[in-house]
């Protein structure tokens, strides 16, 4: 190959051991010095959270010289409202993500497959859900909630988080269905599947990894919404972690900053672990399914 | 069975007798399957938004009965500078709203462009790790990232004490709440936005990245084109539909940030990181003045209906037509 390469113009040998080098060396250089910026914070947390306050107030960045002061986590975890803010996230993301998942896909599979006069009209109904920013709709949707009494209950979080979803992920589900051939309906229905059936046994499985997808952003953004939680879930007992933590960073802000950093610590945990678990499904859904995992 | 699939090519030159009666399980299945997202999109999203007009045109605590009908007075408040103090706050909110964007777009996304060519394109080692690293405060709540930054920002916080390590003679700046320089807070503010978001561009870049083939490339370096061209004539013409689109997302997201400016500043020191979405919170609904709220509500609303549809038309509709003909 080496006539071949020194046959092309000089601006494409760039290819040889030598130039490699350079330009991975200034890749890498570059790459590491990003990164760090990307970790910095979240490092600082966690040694904030390991030290005492005056040690992490005196060197933001130090290893714990009056060993590890592991009360910072266990005062956070041995509170039973904590464990009371943990069930009601759980709750809300799991409702949020199912409701999202079963109705975007009935609304999908709808749009994909079926055809009915005044159909490009529906889904343009539903599409101009994305036109609708989020902050400006907080407040009709504030007032409508009370209206239908669903202040203070998990319902008031999860509908409007669905709302929301839906316009986004039935656009994702619609594209996955449509590709899925038309040969398979044809042979579900010659062997007696009913609509349903062809729905829920052969359309669903088939678009798991768009499924999945959609599940897994609407979790995140379930399990992380503040503004929705602050709005709606003003009893106390009703609350979510995000409001948790912006409630105990009021009450300990300029006093207890080792007791915050191991609060965010430990919220921190499972966001990172749910990520790297599924970081190929979020990747999927967001490209919608260009990039590969 | 309920004919749901179009009647399939290959029969078209047969006879074929389209059946009289209406197809009531058809109908009904539609229905079924189109109301539980219907009626979610309409009660929780639609009629409110429709409705938040009427409310614009009141004096409303959202308790009572809708009285206190004041016409267009609500909007006046946002607009007459020389009569109300809202009005300059909304401008100046709306001022920073825009000087956010403008970085976005000129900042964020080049930079988000940069780390997927860096990240993205040739074979070396850890190119997996970085993009993972790079995406993970996608994952973190607002609450999580306003806070990691509010103690990373702190005078005496992780950024001052890295400066200090790396610059001689450094002075301590006050990032977020300085009475000197209150202006700084908005670009700190907007580096953590950056620190937030420039990973979810860089993903869709990566992914676009992807689809430009190689051939094209290395034809124009055959042909003589430098790197520099090479980029700029062929790779970023070729991603453009995803450049347009991050455009696009960039700048429907600026228009809406509130959280992690909320929490951090609370748009100040002195309104000088007051944005629309901190400006509505604030005295909209802070206050339950919620006829005022709506009132900012509709035109933050239409600003953005304004350029969605502008946008889209103008610069997004050539990209639709070029993925249909696909």
């Amino acid at each position: 190959m080496t006539t071949t390469v020194s046959s092309l113009p000089p601006n494409i040998r760039e290819e040889t051991a030598y130039g490699r080098y350079v330009l991975n060396g200034f890749r890498y250089g570059f790459l590491f010095i990003v990164t760090f910026i990307m970790l910095a914070p979240v490092l600082l947390a966690f040694l904030g959270a390991i030290r005492t306050s005056s040690e992490f107030q005196a060197r933001p960045f130090d290893i714990p010289r009056r060993g590890i002061q592991w009360h910072n986590f266990t005062e956070i975890l041995e509170d039973s409202n904590f464990w009371l803010m943990f069930k009601n996230s759980l709750y809300i993301t799991i409702g949020a993500t199912v409701l999202t998942v079963l109705v975007s896909s009935l609304l999908g599979y709808i749009f994909a497959r079926v055809e009915f006069r005044g159909r490009g009209l529906l889904f343009n109904v539903v599409t101009l859900g994305l036109l609708f920013p989020f902050v400006i709709a907080i407040l009709p949707i504030f007032i409508q909630i009370r209206k239908l009494g669903l202040l203070n209950s998990y319902w008031g979080v999860i509908l409007p988080l669905v709302a929301f979803s839906i316009p986004g992920s039935t656009l994702i589900l619609r594209g996955f269905f449509r590709a899925i051939p038309y040969e398979l309906e044809e042979a579900a229905y010659i062997d007696g599947c009913t609509v349903f059936g062809f729905f829920y046994r052969i359309l669903l499985p088939m678009a798991r990894p768009a499924v999945t997808a959609i599940a897994v952003l609407q979790a995140i953004a379930a399990w992380n919404d503040y503004f929705l939680a602050l709005l709606i879930l003003t009893d106390e007992s009703k609350w979510t972690l995000p409001l948790g933590l912006m409630q105990f960073q009021g009450q300990y802000g300029t006093t207890n900053w080792s007791g915050i950093m191991a609060y965010v610590t430990i919220l921190m945990i499972p966001a990172i672990l749910f990520y790297m678990v599924t970081e190929r499904y979020i990747v999927t859904g967001l490209t919608g399914g260009e990039l590969k995992g | 069975m309920a004919r749901i699939l179009p009647r399939p090519k290959v029969l078209a030159s047969e006879p074929y007798f389209e059946p009289r009666s209406i197809d009531w399980v058809k109908i009904l299945t539609i229905i079924l399957f189109l109301a539980p997202g219907f009626i979610i999109m309409f009660t929780i999203l639609y009629i409110p938004v429709i409705q938040s007009f009427e409310y614009s045109q009141y004096r409303w605590n959202g308790l009572g009965p809708l009285e206190r009908y004041v016409g267009w007075e609500n909007y006046e408040r946002l607009y007459d500078t020389t009569q109300y103090r809202h009005a300059r706050l909304f401008r100046e909110a709306t001022k920073h709203t825009f000087i956010l964007m403008a970085l976005s777009l000129t900042i964020q996304l080049p930079f988000a462009m940069l780390l997927a060519l860096l990240v993205g394109r040739g074979n070396f080692r850890g190119k997996k790790l970085f993009r993972t690293i790079y995406f993970v405060p996608y994952v973190f709540s607002d609450p999580i990232t306003a806070i990691l930054w509010i103690y990373s920002l702190h005078p005496s916080g992780l950024v001052n004490t890295i400066l200090e390590s790396i610059i001689p003679d450094y002075q301590k700046i006050i990032w977020l709440g300085s009475v000197e320089n209150p202006s700084i807070a908005l670009y700190a503010i907007f580096a953590v936005l950056t620190w937030k978001y420039f990973g979810f561009y860089m993903i869709l870049y990566m992914a676009a990245l992807q689809n430009v083939p190689k051939d094209l490339e290395d034809a124009a370096r055959l042909d003589g084109a430098n790197e520099f061209n090479v980029l700029r004539k062929i790779t970023l013409p070729l991603v453009g539909p995803t450049i347009r689109l991050t455009i696009y997302l960039s700048i429907l997201g600026s228009l809406q940030q509130f959280v992690i400016i909320w929490i951090m500043t609370e748009g100040g020191p002195v309104g000088h990181t007051e944005v629309l979405g901190t400006f509505l919170y604030k005295y909209g609904i802070d206050g339950l003045r919620l006829g005022f709220g709506s009132a900012i509500a509709v035109v933050i609303f239409c600003m953005s209906l304004v350029f969605s549809i502008g946008y889209q038309w103008m610069v997004l509709r050539q990209d639709y037509r070029s993925l249909q003909a696909q």
